[in-house]
């Protein structure tokens, strides 16, 4: 592994060098092109730009759910680009946690059972602890009282805050947050984005959001602003 | 492992119409394999018990394999004959009493000896050709079961009365003849002898009603002019398996062709074995329609729950796993359509077994011969497991390769 070049992050969480998505067609659609980020722990970063700029499919390649046609991706200091689909789903399953706009729930278990799913794949915690630490996920974002209820049974702020419970399940060290707040109206968008705020305060998480609201991105530490696919600037706030 | 079947699980419990009818259809498959199992295995085994009953379980017969080889032959690799004509011979086994005294030695059963010939019978202006049979009446008694088919009289009948003769029931009464009747017989070489009819049998095959007899093997001998000489020794083995080590044995000791019953009806073995085939290629062939129910409903599924297969890969779940929850789909439906069928086709030989039929030629109520077997239901099942894995893994590794990006894209 050659040392990254001297940047203001030490041992970054994240880094892409030149990362490129190019959709093969008749008439190759670039959806990312040349990215270059170091994102470190604990950090909150806003992702924004005009739409179809390439934000959702920066996250994708970022979660590793896309791959790169060009440029790397690497995560806690391993490159990506040689592993498995095995390996990269073991990635996604320890140390990444996704949240989409829509809520993403398996809609036929309810909001305790779809938390505990990602600890029950990872089988690291003793099954009495999983459920507790759901429980404490879930009550920890106001759901105390929801915990038994299937998807359908609760509003869409409600199903937000549970599948950033989810996210959280293992204690990842990066959540990919989709436009988390953009189906919620401004109470619920509030609820969800202090939700993100503080696991950014309490845990040593990264949460990097695509957000259309300027409200919120210019409540975050950072933003990256992207226009057709390119990074046209990235700024501390 | 666990999780996976219970999210499989939850996908088949959302379909329940459907995995109703898939597991229906496997049900029926292997009820049907299992009932058809029986009924062949036990109508071929009924089939094999009167067989053997019926028949020698060897038969040594005064014929070669090969062609007699001329001494000269036996002593010299390098003497060859063509053309040759043999020296009219006499045919036969001779020397019988040494010849079953030696195989009394080793042989683990009974035996008899016979001599067959045709001759025509002649009573009361009419005549009959027969096969006339010497037989020696104590022996023939351990041997075959003609004693079962006797009408009139016994066959040890022909013990007191030397020249007695055992007749078929239906020869007799073409010819008018009875019990206690004088018949005359006639050899092909002229020789006439007269016989007292002692007994008749009837043994429901017409060919042998009409045109078989027997007689003390003596009296044959003389009417057929082949003293001390026999063509046949049939054989009743305490353990039929060894039928095949008995007649080559016997085969190298005499030197005549020794025949197991197996060899003997190699033909049928053959029509079993192929009988079997096709059993097993028609119950297949149910499974294989009873996959295509599976496949259909499995493909439905992974359709349905494409989001869901996103999210779980989202999550972290490896290709693997999403294969494995849909292969599990089809097993679950391919487990609960084994046990469904197994139970079905268990009644259903249970049910086929107590239908009787009354046959008109005969007084006896006949049932059909179920033979009830581990195995039938092990294999019917197995296949069954066999099919709906393969239905569920074909439409499950489209699931595993399902790209996540493309669907959460389509669904927000
Ligand atoms: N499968 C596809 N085929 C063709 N073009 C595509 C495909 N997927 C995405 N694109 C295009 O790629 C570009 C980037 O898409 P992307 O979803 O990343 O944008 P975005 O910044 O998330 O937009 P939005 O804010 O509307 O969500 C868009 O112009 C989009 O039309
Ligand atoms: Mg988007």
């Amino acid at each position: 592994m050659t040392a990254p070049a001297a940047a203001p992050i030490e041992h970054p969480l994240l880094e892409t060098r030149d990362l490129t998505r190019i959709l093969p067609a008749v008439v190759p659609v670039t959806l990312v092109k040349d990215v270059s980020l170091r994102i470190g722990h604990s950090e909150f970063v806003a992702i924004t730009g005009p739409s179809g700029s390439g934000k959702s499919s920066l996250l994708y390649l970022l979660g590793l759910l896309d791959r790169p046609t060009g440029g790397e991706v690497w995560i806690s200091g391993t490159e990506t680009d040689r592993l498995s689909s095995g390996e990269l789903a073991h990635i996604r399953l320890e140390k990444i946690g996704f949240v989409f706009q829509f809520h993403f729930l398996l809609p036929e278990f309810t909001a305790l059972e779809n938390v505990m799913i990602p600890m029950q794949r990872l089988g690291k915690l003793p099954s009495r602890e999983q459920h507790e630490h759901a429980e404490g996920l879930l009550a920890g974002l106001g759901l105390e009282d929801f915990l038994n209820r299937r998807p359908e049974q609760l509003s869409g702020g409600q199903r937000q805050r549970v599948a950033v419970a989810r996210a959280l399940a293992n204690s990842p060290d990066l959540i990919l947050a989709d436009e988390p707040t953009g189906s919620l109206d401004s109470v619920a968008t509030e609820q969800v984005f202090e939700s993100l705020q503080k696991i950014v305060e309490t845990q040593q998480t990264t949460i990097i959001a695509v957000t259309h609201d300027m409200d919120l991105a210019n409540r975050m530490e950072r933003r990256v602003h992207l226009v057709d696919g390119q990074i046209d600037y990235d700024r501390k706030q | 492992m666990i999780l996976l079947f219970r999210i499989a699980a939850t996908h088949v419990r959302n379909r329940m119409r459907q995995t109703v009818v898939s597991t229906l259809g496997v049900a029926l498959g292997v009820g049907f394999s299992v009932a058809m199992a029986g009924l062949m295995e036990g109508s071929q085994r009924d089939f094999m018990s009167t067989l053997i009953e019926a028949i020698p379980h060897v038969e040594i017969q005064d014929e070669q394999r090969a062609p007699a080889l001329q001494p000269a032959s036996e002593r010299f690799d390098a003497v060859a004959f063509h053309g040759l004509r043999p020296k009219e011979d006499l045919r036969g086994i001779r020397n019988p009493t040494e010849a079953l005294a030696s195989l009394r030695d080793w042989v683990n059963g009974s035996m008899t000896q016979r001599l067959s010939g045709q001759a025509v019978l002649r009573y009361s202006g009419q005549d009959i050709g027969l096969t006339l049979t010497g037989v020696v009446p104590r022996d023939e008694l351990d041997v075959s079961k003609i004693e079962d088919d006797m009408r009139q009289g016994s066959l040890k009948d022909l013990e007191v009365t030397s020249n007695g003769l055992v007749l078929g029931r239906k020869a007799a009464q073409r010819l008018g003849a009875d019990v206690g009747d004088t018949v005359t017989l006639t050899s092909a070489n002229g020789v006439a002898k007269r016989f007292k009819i002692v007994g008749l049998f009837h043994t429901g095959i017409t060919a042998s009603d009409e045109g078989f007899a027997y007689a003390p093997l003596k009296a044959v001998q003389i009417l057929l002019e082949k003293p001390d000489i026999i063509n046949s020794i049939s054989i009743r083995l305490s353990d039929i398996g060894e039928a095949n080590d008995v007649a080559s044995r016997a085969e190298r000791q005499l030197g005549y062709k020794a025949v197991s019953w197996e060899e003997a009806n190699e033909g049928l073995m053959e029509a079993f074995f192929v009988r079997n085939v096709i059993m097993y290629t028609v119950v297949g062939a149910i499974l294989v329609v009873a996959g295509f129910g599976i496949f259909n409903i499995v493909s439905t599924i992974v359709h349905e729950k494409a989001k869901d297969i996103a999210i779980l890969k989202s999550l972290g779940f490896p290709e693997t796993d999403i294969q494995q929850i849909f292969v599990l789909e089809g097993l679950v439906i391919g487990v609960l359509g084994a046990i469904a069928g197994s139970v079905l086709g268990f009644g259903l030989s249970s049910y086929l077994a107590t239908v009787k039929f009354e046959l008109t030629t005969d007084v006896e109520v006949t049932r059909l011969p179920i033979y009830f077997s581990v195995l039938h239901y092990a294999i019917a099942c197995l296949l069954a497991l066999f099919s709906s894995a393969i239905a569920g893994l074909i439409p499950a590794r489209k699931a595993a390769r399902l790209n996540p990006v493309d669907i959460i894209r389509g669904a927000t």
